[in-house]
């Protein structure tokens, strides 16, 4: 899927991050390049602590690298816009506002026509199966309903890329598969470039075309892989043996990391 | 040996009783028992000076409280004393609710007014207002104004860092939420963090009324000439201790009603936050 010969909508060049709160300095991310490409999706894996977050929120322009550059389209990135959708883990939504009212509230800063927003608002909130709940608030939703909210609230306002970071992690097992399905589904549907954080490996290669883990404390790539699983996918495919091997794979990797992790704690604490 | 358990005696295990941490009991008797323990109270309340086992100086009966409270309605003091603190609770609330407020919403928001103001206010809450009351007269006059004044410190720094919590409390993804979707700073603070925080806001309210009440006999300690306060420190000259009983657990329906109303319209206020159905 990576086509080398034109320019990736992501660029992550030589990024580095560091927090510095004055008395204590984290390095969050050491060295980071990754290219991803338009339409491409791609999972990010790794061990809590690892970066991910820090990562995915300097691409979406909520935070600032401390070393090396982020471009998006070739423009490097100051500040959040609105060519990038965000999907937070934690149920983000704005809990005074309908699931309409939510959706619509994305499209405020947007120059579409009011005839074309409420097109966009029904189309969304048909696209993650919310119809009949348009008027319903927040609370009254399920964990499941609410990132679909949120999904619908990122992508309602078309921009060609969407961050999403451990969107599944606070659901259930049955409800996550579901969610799955109905990402990908929206993302064959919707054409967008797909940066998806995630702890379950799972879940990462399901969804990807590449799987990038990262390495443990400070942040790395330790590997990339190459998904190639055909599509559209559908839940059997976590049964078949090329599955099997990528996940192998990969959790080999975190494992090697994990246990990195937990001798440096060791370390420290003599 | 160990003694055998058979299933029977598994069985046996209550599965219902009042005394289960956090279950609930049944809504009927929950209510009921709010009306029955201060009826108790009461009841020995009464039968300890029916009984005359304390001199009426120390402790006047019920009866005696209550006649009390209805030559006060009778003789028009009761009203008059009621609406003068009531405006008084409600000016000095009002005032320092609109001071706190936006100190607050800074002071949770922005981590240099945090740091500007926040060693300063919470210093201050600690400050015991009675002993400002000289300072009070000398600012403030020996009028309402004063009075209010006294109310204001007392409920002021307290609710300003209160405020400042509700806002701290809101989840941060809801403000990256809105950086993403292209809104700015001063929108976020309207439209976002102040509709989000407006609950707990509103808690806050409820429960900083609730201490301006407790402030009241403090705001008409000295200078006063009217006010349930007032009634009271008046009382205290005579050793009319039925005065004095019924003046405070007046206060304390009135600052019970306010609780209430607030607590009332918050449920109505923010419907969208209950998770009922
Ligand atoms: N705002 C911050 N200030 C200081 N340290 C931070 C901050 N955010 C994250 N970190 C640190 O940076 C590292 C990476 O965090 P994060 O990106 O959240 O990891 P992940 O999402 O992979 O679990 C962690 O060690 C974390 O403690
Ligand atoms: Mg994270």
């Amino acid at each position: 899927m990576t086509n080398n010969t034109t320019m990736p909508r992501i660029k992550v060049d030589a990024v580095g991050k560091i927090f510095d709160s004055g008395t204590q300095a984290v390095q969050a991310i050491k060295h980071i390049d990754l290219d991803v490409h338009e339409n491409e999706f791609v999972s990010i894996v790794g061990t809590s602590g690892c970066g991910k977050s820090t990562l995915l929120n300097m691409i979406g322009g909520l935070d600032e690298p401390t070393s090396g550059d982020i471009l998006i389209d070739g423009v490097s990135v100051d500040g959040p816009g609105r060519n990038r959708g965000f999907v937070f883990q934690s149920y983000s939504l704005f809990e005074w506002m309908t699931v309409q009212g939510n959706i619509r509230f994305a499209l405020e800063k947007s120059n579409f026509s009011k005839a074309e927003k409420d097109e966009l608002v029904a189309h969304f909130v048909q696209a993650v199966g919310l119809s009949g709940f348009e008027n319903s608030y927040p609370k009254q939703l399920s964990g499941g309903m609410r990132q679909r909210v949120a999904i619908a609230r990122a992508l309602v306002y078309k921009p060609s890329i969407l961050l999403m970071d451990e969107p599944f992690g606070a659901l259930d097992a049955q409800t996550r598969g579901m969610m799955q399905e109905l990402l990908l589904k929206v993302w064959e549907d919707h054409k967008v470039t797909v940066l998806f954080v995630t702890h379950d490996v799972d879940e990462a290669i399901f969804l990807a075309d590449r799987v990038v883990v990262l390495c443990s404390s400070p942040g790395l790539v330790k590997r990339t892989i190459d998904i190639e699983l055909e599509r559209p996918r559908n839940f059997d495919i976590v049964t078949t043996a090329q599955f099997g091997e990528y996940k192998r794979d990969i959790m080999a990797d975190i494992r090697e990391e994990t246990l990195k992790v937990m001798a440096m704690e060791k370390h420290d604490e003599r | 040996m160990q003694p055998k358990t058979t299933k029977a005696q598994i069985r046996k295990k209550p599965k219902s009783g009042l005394f289960r941490l956090r279950e609930d009991i049944p809504s009927g008797l929950y209510s009921a028992l709010g009306f029955i323990i201060p009826a108790v109270l009461i009841f020995l309340w009464w039968l300890v000076t029916y009984l005359g086992l304390v001199k009426p100086l120390f402790l006047p009966s019920p009866v005696a409280v209550l006649a009390e409270g209805w030559r006060q309605v009778t003789e028009g003091i009761l009203f008059a004393d009621a609406s003068v603190s009531f405006y008084r609770i409600t000016i000095g609330w009002l005032a320092a609710t609109v001071v706190a407020v936006p100190i607050g919403i800074l002071m949770g928001n922005f981590r240099i007014i945090e740091g500007s103001l926040g060693p300063l206010i919470s210093t201050m809450r600690y400050m015991p207002v009675v002993a400002l009351i000289p300072l009070s007269i000398l600012w403030a006059g020996i009028g309402d104004a004063q009075k209010i004044l006294i109310l204001f410190l007392g409920t002021f720094f307290q609710q300003a860092l209160m405020i400042m919590d509700n806002v701290k409390n809101i989840d941060m993804n809801l403000i990256r939420a809105g950086q993403t979707l292209g809104f700015s700073n001063s929108e976020i603070l309207r439209r976002v963090i102040l509709p989000a925080a407006s609950p707990g806001i509103w808690d806050t309210f409820r429960i900083t009324i609730g201490w301006t009440w407790t402030y009241l006999v403090v705001a008409e300690l000295v200078a006063a000439s009217d006010g349930l306060g007032r009634r009271i420190m008046d009382a205290q000259r005579y050793l009319a201790t039925d005065t004095i009983l019924f003046g405070t657990l007046f206060i304390g329906v009135l600052g019970l009603l306010t609780d209430y109303a607030f607590n009332k319209s918050g449920l109505r206020f923010f419907r969208w936050n209950s998770d009922k159905r």
